[in-house]
């Protein structure tokens, strides 16, 4: 018998993956980006994305106010003041009204709104802050790719587990369906999805959720098959376990590290097809904003070389993808023994 | 430089690199000679290190983490080996030196004929044309005794039975007539029957090609007859070396001693078998003296009482038509209380589904298995679980039959909660230590995970899983099988004393014939799912009656 303290699976996995300096890098980013949307949907941080802060298209501070901007500070339109005199004054009938007018504009309270020239990140068509918007749909985005996934693993793995334990004609049903499912192309069945819900982004969720469950599903149902022989299993049976205890107690979790890994990718894959439902007008509605959505702007801003809505939403999204997928295909070698024998 | 000795194992220290500073060492200076024209036996348990020195023989260890020290030295007809280039030790093997593997069936490729791989081998280094590898390939396949090896040239690896694919790779390996045989392991995988037949036509190659063969077992009574000289090994250090008579007739090492001592043999049944640590101490003349006494009276009460019992798995034939393959065909006898009753065969006789159907761990479909007046076949799931906790069953591989998520402490919890015996956990887990501590673990074994303990210590906690049930009869499924031969009578020993303490009735499934004879009271002979013969073990061994059973006893190595 060892006399080291004794190490789940977990925490051995857990160890492995602490020990890997690239999965600690991975980590603390999609720390900051989990942060992040937490923190906006709470209200604390990009509330105000909305609001119009700058010109349109504002430059992005580090390049300056006089940038070469069609709509930037050198090519503003020089106001006329006009002088208005008494020969004006003779011939303009509304020159008795002058002072009543300006006596009745006094009693409201005037503010002029002075629209920004830069904004840290550049400014939209409308002029709206690139940087708040960026995170607004960052929560957006990661909402809906956690949520989705968390749908779809749920449905596949309850599935792939019954399909798999039970077999037979239970099985066979579910492997029916599972086929006339994959069957129907992807993008159609997500449009036939996305017609029946209406849009929202509760709707991209259960769409994405709903069509993407059959990856998992084929997954575990192999798994279960093979797990279901196990002599583990068998004692199971043995000792009179039930078939619910021998489905979530003894086999789920020697396959929930299968489990973990799908989830980890559902999600980077739902996050790039959100911004593909986006861009045909299916992904959340107009009033809210995701990393799609912002995509799908920038074209029309391109062909005017507004590059920085582009820049911003493309960095964003390709640095938590990349961590994400590093961190899964970490997480995976962390949590296969066989990888761990180098 | 010598002529005699064919290779020359010098101070050979392996180590394997385990993580960025830790390292394995396998072996630690092990010396020893092949001389020319014989045959030496490698002998130990698993870790030994027994086979990493045929890998490093033959250079297939992986370079990336293996360290052969350099003071270690293979001296092969003069040239030391591990002087040499990749290229030219790749030459060697194969043709000088060739080796064959434990396993036959994952040895050959599945979707290459045999006769083409045999002439693959032939090709890579003779200079031969298609055909008259083709030639040579048949009559390979003709001395290793292959029927009709003209026809049978072209049949893939599936094809051919688990005795016929060890003996092409017997042919493969002495294709190019070798001067250096390595048998690693060749009889394990396969039945007793067989492995006498594939043990005799080593000793007839090696008469007839004048080669040696390097032969490595964890079974020390297998070479008794066909070595020349025997090496003793544990733990990467070799205990004792020497003529194959000396070692067996008067082993020097205590170690040898208890390898020998520990093995179960049909003629003697001590109270209680002789482990390692007995000599390892010396405590060898302490041991217990006197033998038990076997066998099941008429007037024995019986617990459970199996009545043409039959079992058959349907085999789909095609898309749509099916044919049944009966497994189990016709099966009675009566298991008497406190008794075992062992039950042998060679695989695919339906031993192992038996049991499982015994327990309805199978589906049956026919005959009784009386336990309390009810017949157990025809309750419903439902009435049946009551009946669960009374027959338990420990398996054979221990690596397999516990979950690895569990700790010990949840997988002897888990009957007991599911068959609601003690009424909080609180009194389960000390029940469960106390279980613990009768099959010989440490309390602290409760919170540790199965891969923390070895295949002995594992089969231990499956046999305490079983007895928190305190079932009336348990089902030894090949349990000793997979362990080494200390741990093998260490976890006998126990199943023992817990029969005599708990007066349990085990239904002991084996192919082992020594182990079986050594620890039941009745024997029944099962061969192609039939019931061949059935009585008392000390009469079945003495005298065999079917002509099936005395070709098994035949077969026990070390019994001519």
């Amino acid at each position: 018998m060892t006399q080291q303290a004794s190490y789940g699976f977990w925490r051995a996995a857990g160890k492995r993956l602490w020990a890997d300096k690239l999965a600690r890098v991975c980590m603390a980013i999609l720390a900051i980006y989990f942060a992040m949307a937490v923190a906006s949907g709470l209200g604390w941080i990009a509330a105000d994305w909305n609001e119009e802060v700058g010109v349109s298209y504002a430059n992005p501070s580090f390049l300056g106010e006089d940038y070469p901007n069609p709509q930037g500070k050198n090519s503003m339109i020089s106001q006329e003041v006009l002088v208005i005199d008494d020969k004006q004054k003779a011939v303009d009938p509304l020159a008795p009204y002058y002072a009543e007018i300006e006596q009745r504009a006094a009693a409201y309270e005037q503010e002029e709104l002075k629209p920004s020239w830069t904004l840290p990140l550049g400014g939209d068509k409308w002029g709206r802050d690139i940087l708040a918007k960026v995170i607004q749909a960052g929560e957006v985005s990661i909402t809906v790719g956690v949520a989705a996934a968390a749908l779809a693993v749920l449905v596949g793995t309850l599935l792939g587990a019954i399909g798999g334990y039970f077999g037979g004609k239970l099985g066979d049903l579910l492997e029916w369906f599972y086929n006339i499912f994959t069957s129907v192309p992807y993008i159609l069945l997500v449009l036939a999805f996305a017609a029946v819900f209406g849009k929202g982004i509760s709707t991209v969720i259960l769409v994405l959720g709903f069509t993407g469950w059959t990856g998992t599903y084929r997954l575990i149902r192999s798994e279960y098959i093979k797990q279901r022989g196990r002599d583990y299993v068998m004692a199971a049976n043995a000792i009179g376990a039930s078939h619910a205890r021998k489905m979530f107690v003894h086999i789920l979790p020697n396959v929930s590290h299968l489990i973990l890994v799908q989830l980890s990718q559902l999600v980077v894959d739902f996050i790039k097809a959100e911004v593909i439902l986006s861009f045909l007008g299916l992904g959340v509605p107009t009033d809210a904003v995701s990393w799609g959505i912002m995509i799908n702007e920038v074209m029309p801003e391109l062909v005017l070389g507004k590059w920085w809505q582009l820049a911003a939403v493309a960095t964003v999204m390709s640095t938590f993808v990349v961590a994400f997928g590093l961190f899964t295909d970490l997480l995976r070698d962390a949590l296969d023994p066989k990888a761990s024998r180098r | 430089m010598t002529t005699e000795n064919l290779l020359e194992i010098k101070n050979l220290h392996v180590s394997f690199r385990l993580g960025k500073s830790e390292t394995f060492e396998a072996l630690k200076g092990v010396n020893y000679v092949i001389p020319k024209n014989s045959v030496v036996a490698l002998v130990g348990e698993s870790g030994s290190g027994k086979s990493v020195s045929a890998m490093a023989i033959m250079d297939l260890l992986p370079r990336a983490n293996t360290v052969i020290a350099p003071e270690s030295g293979l001296v092969f007809e003069g040239v030391d080996l591990l002087k040499q280039s990749e290229k030219q030790r790749r030459a060697l093997c194969g043709k000088q030196i060739s080796m064959i593997f434990q396993d036959p069936m994952t040895s050959l490729n599945p979707v290459y004929k045999v006769g083409d791989q045999i002439v693959e081998v032939l090709r890579l280094h003779k200079p031969l044309s298609k055909a008259a590898a083709k030639q040579r390939a048949v009559e390979l396949l003709r001395e290793v005794g292959i029927p009709d090896p003209e026809t049978r040239i072209n049949s893939y690896p599936h094809e051919m039975s688990g005795g016929q694919q060890q003996r092409v790779m017997i042919a493969m390996a002495i294709a190019c007539e070798p001067k250096l045989l390595i048998a690693d392991e060749p009889t394990t995988a396969l039945d007793v029957t067989i492995q006498k037949q594939i043990i005799e036509l080593l000793i007839k190659l090696k008469a007839t090609h004048g080669m040696s063969v390097l032969f490595i077992t964890h079974d020390l009574e297998l070479v008794r007859e066909i070595a020349d000289h025997v090496v003793v090994m544990h733990r990467g250090v070799i205990k004792e070396q020497g003529a194959s008579e000396q070692v067996f007739t008067a082993p020097k090492d205590p170690y040898t001693r208890a390898l020998l001592a520990c093995r179960p043999t049909i003629d003697k049944r001590p109270i209680r078998l002789p482990v390692v640590e007995d000599f390892l101490a010396g405590r060898e003349h302490e041991l217990p003296q006197g033998e038990r006494s076997r066998g099941v009276l008429a007037s024995d009460p019986i617990v459970l009482e199996v009545r043409n019992l039959k079992k058959t798995f349907r085999v789909k034939q095609g898309l749509f038509s099916h044919k049944e393959v009966a497994a189990v065909k016709d099966v009675s006898f009566k298991l008497a209380r406190g008794k075992t009753l062992g039950i042998v065969g060679e695989s695919g006789s339906g031993k192992t589904t038996l049991g499982k159907t015994i327990l309805r761990l199978n589906s049956c479909e026919g005959g009784e298995v009386i336990y309390e007046g009810k017949n157990l076949m025809s309750l419903s799931d439902k009435e049946f679980m009551p009946y669960k906790r009374q027959m338990q069953i420990v398996f054979q591989n221990p690596y397999a039959s516990l979950n690895p998520r569990f700790t010990v402490g949840d997988i002897l919890l888990e009957p007991m909660r599911v068959h609601g015996i003690h009424d909080s956990d609180k009194d389960r887990a000390e029940h469960a230590m106390q279980l613990l501590k009768r099959v010989g673990l440490d309390e602290k074994a409760f919170n540790k995970y199965p891969h923390e303990f070895s295949g002995g210590q594992r089969q231990r906690v499956s046999i305490a899983r079983c007895l928190t049930m305190k079932p009336e009869i348990l089902v030894c499924d090949e349990s000793v099988s997979a362990l080494d031969v200390s741990v093998q009578a260490q976890v006998l020993n126990l199943l023992q004393e817990l029969q005599d303490e708990y007066g349990m009735s085990y239904l002991f499934i084996s192919h082992d014939l020594n182990v079986v004879k050594y620890i039941s009271d009745e024997v029944l002979v099962m061969n192609h799912g039939e019931m061949v013969e059935y009585a008392n073990a000390d009469e079945l061994y003495r005298q065999p009656k079917h002509a099936y059973t005395q070709k098994l006893l035949a077969a026990i190595p070390g019994r001519g």
